[in-house]
């Protein structure tokens, strides 16, 4: 395999409140290749977005990224200067949030919005960048460009406005997408088209791209490799099926286990007890060992280290075999 | 059913940045006459030097005979003072154009160069917060706990009389309003969703500032604009009336209320009265349109 385009390694990213640090997340490690996505899934309060944002350097006071390396292409941009970093963000590394009524903005035309986007890193003309915005509409499936240009983002529709934020993501063609839940705010027809959309374009143009998501069935239709976090660390790390037909983490199984459609008809859903544990208070050893049926009092004590074989990795001392139930 | 509001109203494309702006001016009766009655005021400001019946700068054409007509008396030499005369035997029909070309002018000028410095400062105290947001605000907080009228004062005390000075002295006790209430819109702003999109494109500050966050934070500003630019006539009317604001050789609409104030009691209301009344309705209707302008901009409100 060539360099990965991102390589996340030991990062840390620590709140410092008035209650106390948090550790939102706590040593986090994954890999994602050119044209491949990754999914990243978790609990909310698992770390998942911090861990996006952390790539993007976009984490604001009091939070802070105390440890470990972000390399993209090779390049740690933990080290990069602010205006380093700015020249990266919408350029090669893009972001895509979940809400694009939120994140577009209220008063502004879309070829508005979009010709910044374009001007923000390349010296183009009006003309140049009102260009590239309609070709840049035209490809993520949006009928009549030249008309959606001259809308406002509250005369779209949700998934109009999300294949919006979505082309305004590729105007640079970016080698990077981090995607942070973008189709949780949607229905789930258009939650189809936009995964499916998705996916060529990342197949096409070999873009890399972190699919944050707490939705384990939508991952799994998406991305080449999962990473489940919990508690700020990723627990377990592997190919689709690797997770999907052969969890070895007993927090996968209970999240498989959670799924609906596994359940029968009128049978009543499986869910994990307890609650995740607030990042202010981890427990010593194991975080998930309060809420685990396999728990021993060495993972009470100890945290379990990295194993695993190739490239399906998880951290647990009693990992499980086969099936989940 | 159609009521009489909706008979009387034109109704442009909605569709349109400028029909929007055309249907708040115009759509409704109280505020289309509002509109009327500003650019109505705006043109007699522009075009007094032409349509005013006399040249109440050129001493040399007034009569001191004609003094403190009545209005509709005709002079010695036949001029018709519609408005009556002052003391000078000014008329005051001409004297209130050419002192409402001043007073527009001077209230829109500081208006301007309040709003431009207040909405800036307004905006990087609320975009990069700590250190800059502090120093911001205290220098607002000093100079709103200063009232206006003193600090105008004092600046006029210093510099002298003059328009651009009254002008500088109206924008240092003004772009406190502006930063005050930017700041305010632009730190709720700031913190919503799109303007991290606009840290994920990467884009500059500069941009970041004025393109995106400005855009949100210009309707309040819209309305204090208008509000102030009236505020500020009523200032340099003030101002004029104490005597310190414009020189007399050039009025203002509050230099023509000055000097007849005296003669008020005497009988000669005209003097002081028909000028008010002009300041008046001019600062009245100037606040429908601001109010009706803030509705119509603000994309969120539009159906």
């Amino acid at each position: 395999m060539s360099t990965p385009t991102l390589s996340v390694q030991n990062l840390r990213t620590h709140f410092f409140t008035g209650a106390g640090v948090a550790k939102a997340v706590d040593d986090a490690s994954f890999d994602v290749a050119p044209g491949e996505i990754v999914g990243l899934v978790g609990e909310s309060g698992s770390g998942k977005s911090i861990t996006g944002f952390s790539v993007l350097g976009l984490i604001d006071a009091p939070g802070r990224i105390v440890g470990g390396r972000v390399l993209f292409k090779g390049e740690d941009l933990t080290t990069l200067t602010p205006e380093a970093l700015r020249r990266l963000r919408g350029n090669r590394i893009a972001m895509i949030f979940q809400d694009p009524m939120m994140t577009l903005n209220p008063v502004l035309r879309i070829d508005t919005q979009m010709i910044e986007a374009v001007q923000a890193h390349t010296r183009v003309s009006k003309h140049a960048a009102r260009q590239r915005a309609r070709d840049a509409l035209a490809s993520v499936g949006i009928p009549s460009p030249d008309e959606r240009l001259r809308a406002y983002p509250h005369q779209l529709s949700g998934g109009m406005r999300q294949r919006v934020a979505i082309a305004i993501a590729l105007l640079h063609d970016p080698e990077l997408i981090i995607a942070d839940e973008p189709t949780t705010a949607l229905d789930v027809t258009i939650q189809a088209q936009i995964l499916a959309e998705m996916q060529k374009l990342c197949a096409r143009s070999h873009t890399a791209m972190v699919w944050v998501s707490h939705d384990l069935a939508v991952v799994a239709g998406l991305a080449d490799r999962i990473c489940v976090m919990y508690a700020g660390r990723v627990v377990e790390t592997g190919s689709v099926d690797e997770i999907l037909e052969r969890p070895r983490h007993p927090y996968t199984i209970g999240l498989i286990d959670s799924l609906p459609e596994k359940a029968r008809r009128g049978e009543s859903l499986k869910q994990i007890p307890g609650m995740a544990p607030s990042a202010l208070k981890l427990p010593v050893g194991c975080a998930f060992a309060p809420r685990c049926a396999y728990a021993t009092s060495l993972c009470r004590s100890a945290e379990p280290p990295v194993t695993g074989e190739g490239t399906h990795l998880f951290r647990c001392f009693h990992p499980r075999s086969g099936a989940p139930a | 059913m159609r009521n009489s509001a909706t008979v009387f109203a034109w109704r442009p494309d909605r569709n349109t940045t400028s029909g929007i702006v055309l249907r708040s001016l115009f759509g409704e009766p109280p505020v289309a006459v509002a509109t009327c009655v500003c650019l109505l005021l705006v043109a007699i400001a522009l075009l007094a030097p032409w349509i005013a019946p006399q040249n109440p700068y050129d001493l040399a054409a007034l009569n001191l005979v004609d003094g403190r007509l009545p209005p509709g008396a005709r002079g010695v030499n036949g001029h018709l003072y519609l408005l009556g005369s002052d003391a000078l035997g000014r008329d005051m029909f001409a004297a209130m154009m050419y002192g409402l070309r001043i007073s527009l002018g001077v209230g829109l000028l500081s208006g301007v160069f309040a709003m431009s410095l207040g909405t800036t400062l307004g905006l990087v105290a609320a975009y990069f917060g700590g250190r800059v947001d502090t120093l911001v605000m205290r220098a607002v907080d000093l100079m709103l706990g200063f009232p206006t009228i003193l600090v105008a004062l004092m600046m006029l005390a210093i510099l002298g009389q003059g328009v651009d000075k009254v002008i500088l002295a109206l924008v240092v006790v003004q772009w406190a309003y502006f930063a005050r209430t930017v700041r305010a819109v632009a730190a709720v702003e700031r913190r919503k969703e799109y303007m991290e999109a606009a840290f994920c494109l990467g884009l500059s500050h500069r941009r970041a500032l004025f393109s995106q966050l400005l855009p949100n934070c210009l309707p309040p500003v819209i309305v204090i604009a208008l509000v102030q630019i009236a505020a500020a006539i009523s200032a340099e009317a003030t101002l004029s009336f104490l005597g310190i604001g414009l020189p007399v050789t050039q009025p203002s609409l509050g230099l023509l209320i000055a000097n007849g104030y005296q003669q008020l009691i005497a009988g000669f209301y005209w003097i002081s009265v028909f000028p008010g009344l002009l300041l008046l309705v001019l600062v009245f209707s100037m606040n429908i349109v601001g109010d009706s302008l803030r509705e119509a901009l603000n994309p969120r409100l539009q159906k």
